[in-house]
C-alpha cells in the first residue's frame, strides 16, 4: 500500500492533497485518463501484474487499486 | 446537471485556446489551390499539415479517373455492400490491394478509422487479449471499447514491455485454455512521426504465438522498397497477419483496408459491423484510389522526394535548436513547452502564411504540446527553407529558441 502511494505521488499534480486509501485517483490527484493509464503501466511493471484496461475503468480509489493489484498478484 | 456539464473542463480549455484569436480546430480553408497551398483568412498559405504525402490529391490522372467514374456510375452507392451489393470496382480495388501486398484477401472500408475499429474489435472476443501500444491512434482505442477481449497496454515502441505483458498472460493461463492474443502496432505514429521497432516486436510475438496487426496509415507509400510500408521495410511482410491502411493520406482520397492471408478472412464481411452497416465508397473515390495506387507503383521517385523534404525540414529545424520527434519521418512533430505557447506559435505561423497542425493534450502522448507538420513530395526546397526561417523567427520572438548569437570577431 505504502509502495503504491509512493508510486502514485510521482503522478500527483502539485495542488493535489496527500494520498490516502480513500483518495479518488482521477479527481483528487487531478490527473486525466491518459495519465491514469500511464501510472497503471508503471505499477504493472513494479508489481509484475497486468491490469486490463477494462478493469481500470472500475477502479476509483487508491484502496480499490491496491486490492486489484493484490488479487492479481495472488493469482500468479 | 445538463448534458454538456461533463465537458465543462474541456470547454474552459477551449475558451483559452480561442482567446488567441483563431480556433485551430475550426479552421476554414477558403480555397485549396494545390497539394501545398490554400487560401486561409483571405491569404495564400503554404500547407504543411495535410498528410498528403505524395501530393496525389491534384494528380491529373487520379482526378480524371474520378470524373470518368462519376459520369459512368453516378455519385454514390447509397448503401452498404451487404445490402446493396458491391460494384465491380470495389472488388477490383480489393484484388489490387491484396496483390500489392502479396496477400490473399483484402476488405475495403469507407474510412481508415472504420477499418481499425471494425477489424480489431471483431478479431478478438471474450477470453482473448488485445495488446496495444500506449501511443495508439484513437481508432485503436475505440476498438478497445467495442471488443469484449481484455485490453492490455504496453509502453510505446518498447518490445520488452510487450514481452513482460505476454509473459504474465502466459503464466496466468498456465493449464487453462489460453485465449488468442492480438498485438496492434503502427508503421509510423501520427503525432511524432516515429516508427515501431517492428522486427523486435515480431520476435516477441512469435515467442508467445501472438497475432500481429500493423496499421500502415502513415507509412503506405513512404516506407519500403515498393511503398508497402514498415512491414516491407523491416522485411516482415509474411509475419504480419493483418495489415490495415488508409486511402486518405498517400492515396489522396478516403477509405480504409485490411489485408490478410488467413483462409477464413472473408467471414469478417458478415461480422464486422463497421463494414456491414455503413454505405460503401462511391465510384469516384474507388476509381481515384485505384489510379493513385498505380501512380505509387509507377513513380518511386515520389518516395525519394518525400524523404528529401523530410530531411530538409527536420534537419533545418533541428539545426536551429527546435526539439523534434525522435527520428526522421513524413510527420515532423515540433515540441513546445505548453498548450498556450503551441497555440500562439501556430497562430503566428498562420499570420505569416504557413499552415501546420497543432496537437495538444489529451490528443497527444505524455501530455506534450506539438506543432505537427506533415510533408509532401511536391513541397519545394524553397518553400521549406522559407518555413524554417519563419519558424526560427517566431521561436526567437516567443523565447522558445535562444536569441541569435553574434558571430565573434
Amino acid at each position: 500500500m505504502a509502495e503504491i502511494c509512493t508510486q502514485l505521488d510521482a503522478f500527483r499534480s502539485d495542488d493535489a492533497q496527500v494520498i490516502r486509501g480513500a483518495t479518488v485517483i482521477s479527481k483528487d490527484l487531478s490527473i486525466d485518463s491518459l495519465a491514469v493509464m500511464d501510472m497503471i503501466m508503471e505499477l504493472e511493471d513494479r508489481f509484475d501484474v497486468s491490469i486490463p484496461m477494462n478493469t481500470v475503468a472500475e477502479i476509483h480509489t487508491v484502496d480499490e487499486l491496491a486490492d486489484t493489484i493484490l488479487k492479481l498478484a495472488a493469482r500468479r | 446537471m445538463g448534458l454538456f456539464d461533463r465537458h465543462a473542463g474541456l470547454l474552459d480549455v477551449y475558451r483559452d485556446v480561442r482567446t488567441t484569436g483563431a480556433d485551430p480546430f475550426q479552421i476554414r480553408m477558403e480555397r485549396v489551390l494545390s497539394p501545398t497551398e490554400a487560401i486561409i483568412n483571405g491569404k495564400k498559405c503554404l500547407t504543411v499539415g495535410t498528410n498528403n504525402y505524395f501530393g496525389l490529391t491534384f494528380d491529373p490522372s487520379c482526378m480524371q479517373a474520378a470524373i470518368d467514374a462519376i459520369l459512368a456510375e453516378g455519385t454514390g452507392t447509397t448503401g452498404s455492400r451487404i445490402a446493396n451489393g458491391s460494384y465491380s470496382e470495389h472488388v477490383a480495388l480489393e484484388e489490387e490491394i491484396a496483390a500489392f501486398y502479396g496477400k490473399k484477401h483484402c476488405m475495403v472500408f469507407t474510412t481508415g478509422y472504420q477499418a481499425n475499429l471494425g477489424v480489431i474489435s471483431t478479431l478478438v472476443g471474450p477470453e482473448d487479449f488485445l495488446l496495444i501500444d500506449a501511443d495508439s491512434h484513437a481508432s485503436i482505442y475505440d476498438a478497445c471499447k467495442q471488443t469484449q477481449a481484455e485490453v492490455v497496454r504496453f509502453k510505446h515502441n518498447d518490445p520488452g514491455s510487450l514481452d513482460a505483458r505476454l509473459r504474465r498472460l502466459k503464466e496466468r493461463d498456465e493449464g487453462d485454455k489460453p485465449g488468442n492474443r492480438l498485438v496492434v502496432l503502427e508503421g509510423i505514429y501520427s503525432m511524432l512521426g516515429d516508427s515501431a521497432p517492428l522486427k523486435e516486436f515480431i520476435e516477441v510475438c512469435k515467442k508467445y504465438g501472438a497475432y500481429v496487426l500493423v496499421d500502415e496509415a502513415h507509412s503506405l507509400g513512404a516506407l519500403g522498397e515498393n511503398g508497402r510500408g514498415l512491414c516491407e521495410a523491416a522485411g516482415v511482410l509474411d509475419d504480419c497477419h493483418f495489415i490495415v491502411g488508409t486511402f486518405s493520406k498517400t492515396l489522396g482520397a478516403i477509405g480504409g483496408y485490411c489485408v490478410s492471408n488467413d483462409p477464413d478472412f472473408d467471414i469478417l464481411r458478415v461480422t464486422v459491423r463497421a463494414y456491414m452497416f455503413t454505405a460503401s465508397l462511391p465510384p469516384s473515390i474507388v476509381a481515384s484510389v485505384r489510379q493513385a495506387l498505380r501512380v505509387v507503383k509507377a513513380r518511386p521517385e515520389l518516395r525519394k522526394q518525400l524523404w528529401d523534404n523530410v530531411a530538409t525540414l527536420y534537419d533545418g529545424l533541428a539545426a536551429q535548436g527546435f526539439k523534434l520527434g525522435p527520428e526522421h519521418g513524413p510527420v515532423v512533430g515540433v515540441h513546445l513547452p505548453d498548450r498556450m505557447i503551441a497555440i500562439g506559435f501556430w497562430r503566428a505561423m498562420l499570420d505569416a502564411g504557413i499552415y501546420v497542425n497543432v496537437a495538444v493534450p489529451p490528443a497527444t502522448p505524455n501530455g506534450v504540446s506539438l506543432l505537427r507538420c506533415s510533408l509532401c513530395a511536391v513541397h519545394t526546397r524553397e518553400q521549406l527553407e522559407h518555413m524554417i526561417e519563419v519558424m526560427t523567427g517566431i521561436g526567437r520572438q516567443m523565447g522558445v529558441l535562444a536569441p541569435k548569437l553574434r558571430a565573434a570577431g
